[in-house]
């Protein structure tokens, strides 16, 4: 346990110090602002549009605009998550390999579990920040409406992105372990992901039963239910195994790598 | 303190490391010699516990380094061939998260940091990031993090290469200190090293054990022969002759490039045998003119080359 902390707090301490935290949180904060912006002006330009043809025919307006506005900005949110957890994850083991730094982790009385979850947990974690300050206009929308939106859309919201965040940074450190190329994780991984996104596509237009199986693999599949304010045990069922797959083949790849030629 | 008994490392059909056995007793600093390349930090490798031998074992204080490695990995510190120290991080910083993944209880932390950071003369860095050290301060940064919880056992994988001379002379009395309280092993493949800090020496080569002795040992018994070196001026077929009729005279050695004017002859003389003055006395009888005549004791760097060299290279060489 000791030596997870001690990992987890060199990760945080290794994001902080360095520009890499503050370049991502920016870049990720001026990105979702500039989208929540649009968002907010369309679907506002929609509601207006539906309120005047309600009022033609005489009927009263059924157009939810702040669940529209949530599940609008949910959704771009995982679309930059798949840009940004493959830069974020492509280093986490490919530096250490470089430096030489993994020599004296793994002669270190420290597990290659510590190792691995450490490193995972400060990634997620990093995610986490990365999102805090997308949570003032949640926050916003969910207090101004009228009547007031239930928190729950929210909370549901941010625990479907975490996960779906989650996954992707657990398949990533994974990649990393992988290849000691930073670049070639980086694109390994935004491909893996992309992949595993569109493979619901795939399934949608089948209909077998093998459609369905694929539609069940997918990560973006579930994320939808949490965008609609749904938690559903079998998305969570789905992405914790997804994660601790990840974490586990990742444990297995950096045990590996004292059998490989270094 | 450390068995190592008919280790192999191998590496496809590639033997990079081929049944060597070796101990170090508690306390001694033990010498790793070999050429690049020979096996050396395979070896140091296997004991850290960072890679598993293919065959044979390794004990560190008793305990397997395979299969109790959680307990050997936690009594030894280990300074590989790059120092592996995080850029970005200050000297104080890096050596407390190494101090944590190394199992040191918080309240003996900072008592271990700063005696690790006074050992190697690193009081003055404590707080300068890393990657603004010189190659040499880097080093010792990673020396530092070899102490810094106190292990029974250090390993130090070239320790002095990319010092200046200064700061070399200065690792190599900071390893001398630290032996009795530690056990040492060192590898190198500068000579004068091992001579000067270890108190005994295993020479490497291809992975094979090729000699285990004290560096006086190693420089008097193995090899006790003389080398007389003579510069004379005399016709060099003759001078072949008259030197094979001294008795304890061996290999003649004449330097190919200086015939016909003065020759620089190595005669090599066989163990106990002091034939100088036989071999000046043939001089003056033949009436040459000798202006050098001195003996030469085979230094540790030939025997290392006697050792080292293929059994083919050097029959070539010889004939």
């Amino acid at each position: 346990m000791h030596g997870l902390y001690a990992i987890y707090r060199k990760e945080m301490g290794h994001y902080f110090v360095s520009p890499i935290a503050y370049i991502f949180i920016g870049l990720f904060l001026v990105l979702s602002a500039f989208f929540f912006n649009l968002i907010l002006t369309a679907v506002i330009k929609e509601s207006f549009q539906m309120e005047m043809q309600s009022m033609q025919m005489g009927a009263p307006p059924n157009f939810d605009a702040p669940a529209e506005i949530m599940r609008a900005f949910f959704g771009l949110l995982s679309t930059l998550v798949l840009f940004f957890t493959p830069i974020l994850t492509m280093s986490i083991y490919a530096e250490e390999r470089k430096r030489g730094t993994m020599e004296l982790l793994m002669t270190s009385p420290i597990s290659e579990f510590d190792i691995v979850l450490g490193k995972f947990l400060a990634s997620l974690s990093l995610f986490a920040i990365m999102l805090l300050p997308t949570a003032a206009y949640m926050i916003f929308m969910v207090l101004r409406s009228e009547p007031m939106m239930p928190w729950r859309m929210l909370l549901a919201g941010y625990a479907g992105i975490l996960l779906l965040g989650g996954s992707l940074l657990a398949l990533g450190s994974f990649v990393s372990s992988l290849t000691e190329n930073q670049l070639i994780a980086a694109v390994i991984t935004f491909s893996a992901s992309l992949f595993i996104w569109v493979i619901d596509a795939v399934g949608r237009d089948s209909g077998s039963s093998a459609g369905a199986v694929l539609q069940y693999l997918s990560v973006i599949r579930h994320y939808e239910d949490f965008t609609r304010g749904v938690i559903d045990t079998s998305s969570l069922i789905y992405y914790f195994s997804f994660i601790v797959l990840f974490v586990f083949l990742t444990v297995r790849s950096v045990d590996s790598m004292r059998w490989r030629r270094a | 303190m450390i068995e190592v008994q008919d280790l192999t490392k191998s590496y496809g059909d590639v033997k990079a490391v081929d049944d060597i056995s070796f101990t170090v007793n508690k306390g001694e600093i033990l010498g790793f010699l070999g050429p690049n390349g020979a096996g050396k930090t395979t070896t140091m490798r296997i004991l850290t516990g960072y890679m598993p031998a293919t065959s044979g074992t390794a004990r560190v204080a008793g305990f397997d380094v395979f299969r109790d490695s959680m307990e050997v990995r936690r009594r030894i510190g280990y300074l590989p061939e790059t120092p592996p120290v995080y850029p970005d991080m200050t000297v104080e910083a890096y050596l407390d998260f190494v101090a944590r993944i190394k199992n040191v209880p918080a309240e003996r932390r900072s008592a271990r940091i700063d005696d690790a950071l006074a050992k190697t003369n690193l009081e003055d860095r404590r707080s300068e990031l890393i990657k603004r050290l010189s190659r040499g301060y880097k080093q010792r940064v990673g020396i530092a993090q070899a102490l810094v919880h106190d292990p029974d056992v250090i390993i130090l994988d070239e320790p002095t290469v990319g010092l200046d001379p200064k700061q070399i002379i200065e690792v190599r009395n900071l390893i001398k200190g630290l032996a009795g309280n530690h056990t040492i092993i060192l590898s190198t493949h500068i000579l004068p090293e091992v001579s000067m800090t270890c108190d005994r020496v295993v020479i490497i080569n291809k992975g094979k054990v090729a000699a285990v002795d004290t560096p006086q040992n190693l420089t008097s018994q193995l090899k006790g022969g003389q080398k007389i070196k003579i510069e004379v001026e005399a016709p060099e077929r003759r001078l072949r002759e008259v030197l094979a009729q001294v008795p304890g005279a061996g290999r003649v050695e004449i330097d190919p490039e200086r015939a016909g004017e003065r020759l620089m002859v190595v005669v090599e003389a066989s163990q106990g045998n002091d034939i100088r003055s036989e071999i000046a006395a043939k001089i003056v009888e033949n009436g040459w003119r000798l202006f050098e005549l001195r003996g030469v004791s085979l230094s540790l760097e030939d025997i290392f080359l006697e050792l080292t060299t293929d059994d083919a290279t050097h029959a070539q060489s010889s004939s």
